[in-house]
């Protein structure tokens, strides 16, 4: 098969922390190229100080995702056939989070806020209890099945206009998390959750607005997590005051 | 040309609702100032109701009957979308609510023509 022809243009943010511009690069056009494939080509070809993350180049780590002419994706799976503009790519780090250097955002706001929203595993029996078979068909597990390949790309997160407008938000990422563990019956803390998800920065600040639901690259619907949330708490807040 | 991240049917569907519910908001004060001067200036209000039949006004109108029942329909939508475990059909939901918006004020227009 013949590559086409025409060389792409590629601007890259390059800088460290909150200063940087964009350096453009040409690339040569190749049959089913990646966006990675391209920022690997300018690392390997072009500019070896660029700075990037990826590991596995499958779409499982979700290490790889940029801002790709304004929209978060992971780039390993993205073609640059489906997503440039007259062959032009500008590449970005992930919006949302601040950035370490060129494409490297720094995730741990991210990842703290999966912490803050108690979207971490809260046991509810030791290794010395025997293994309580999980029921597959309970609309729980369900609910919980539809939200646990979370791959922690944090594309949601970027593309997230509340995370934007209110830097205290947990953000879709997190509080998908937390609505998957509530309806885990091996996860005994509905409590904790319940509360964590309800705080200021919780999940009643989102706006419905749908841009985590329209670019998972998984697919995954981070939106009506959070609607399920908004419905757990607000039962929850009921039920308080009743037996209050 | 660089496509925004957001230009998707249930943000765009955000963002009318916010606008909406801010023009209503502007409105709303003004709607009452002018119901008050039944009370206190009847001749005045009298003045003003005959500019309704201007129609100019009467478009503005269709555009203030839009705006409600936009924000009435959109915020049905979001009250489904998070009170009710609906399976996603979001952006039907949100095109219904725009398109009953349109046949409300579209009635009204044509009723006051
Ligand atoms: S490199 Fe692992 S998801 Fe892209």
């Amino acid at each position: 098969m013949v590559a086409e022809a025409q060389n792409l243009k590629v601007s890259v943010w390059r800088g460290t922390g909150e200063t940087g511009e964009f350096e453009t690069f040409d690339v040569p056009s190749r049959e089913s190229q990646t966006v990675l494939d391209v920022v690997s080509w300018i690392q390997q070809q072009a500019d070896p100080t660029l700075t990037y993350r990826f590991a596995c180049r499958v779409g499982m780590c979700g290490s790889c995702a940029m801002m790709v002419n304004g929209i978060p994706r992971w780039t390993c799976r993205t073609h640059v056939k489906k997503v440039s503009e007259n062959n032009t790519l500008r590449i970005e780090p992930l919006r949302n989070m601040p950035v370490i250097k060129d494409l490297v955002a720094d995730m741990d706001p991210f990842f703290d806020k999966w912490v803050s929203a108690e979207a971490l595993h809260h046991p509810t029996s030791t290794r010395n209890d025997a293994i309580t078979p999980v029921d597959a068909t309970t609309p729980e597990r369900q609910a919980a099945d539809a939200g646990i390949e979370c791959i922690n790309c944090g594309i949601c997160y970027a593309a997230c206009d509340t995370v934007a407008g209110n830097p205290d938000y947990l953000g879709p990422a997190a509080l998908q998390r937390a609505w998957t563990l509530l309806n885990d019956a091996k996860d005994g803390g509905r409590i904790a959750i319940l509360d964590a998800v309800s705080g200021s920065g919780g999940c009643h600040n989102c706006h419905s607005m749908g841009s985590c639901t329209r670019y998972c690259p998984n697919e995954l619907d981070p939106m009506s997590a959070i609607a399920g949330l908004k419905r757990e708490t607000f039962r929850h807040a009921l039920r308080r005051k009743r037996d209050a | 040309m660089m496509r925004p991240a957001r230009s998707h049917p249930l943000w765009l569907a955000f963002v009318l609702h916010r606008i909406s519910g801010l023009a209503l908001a502007l409105f709303l004060p003004l709607h009452f100032w002018v119901l008050a001067k039944a009370l206190t200036a009847p001749a005045q209000l009298d003045a003003f109701l005959r500019l309704t039949d201007n129609p100019a006004v009467k478009l503005a109108e269709f555009g203030l009957v839009f705006l409600l029942a936009v924000h009435f329909f959109g915020g049905l939508r979001l009250l489904a979308l998070e009170l009710l475990p609906w399976p996603a059909r979001h952006k039907t939901l949100a095109a219904a609510a725009v398109a009953l918006a349109f046949f409300v004020s579209g009635t009204f227009f044509l009723e006051a023509i």
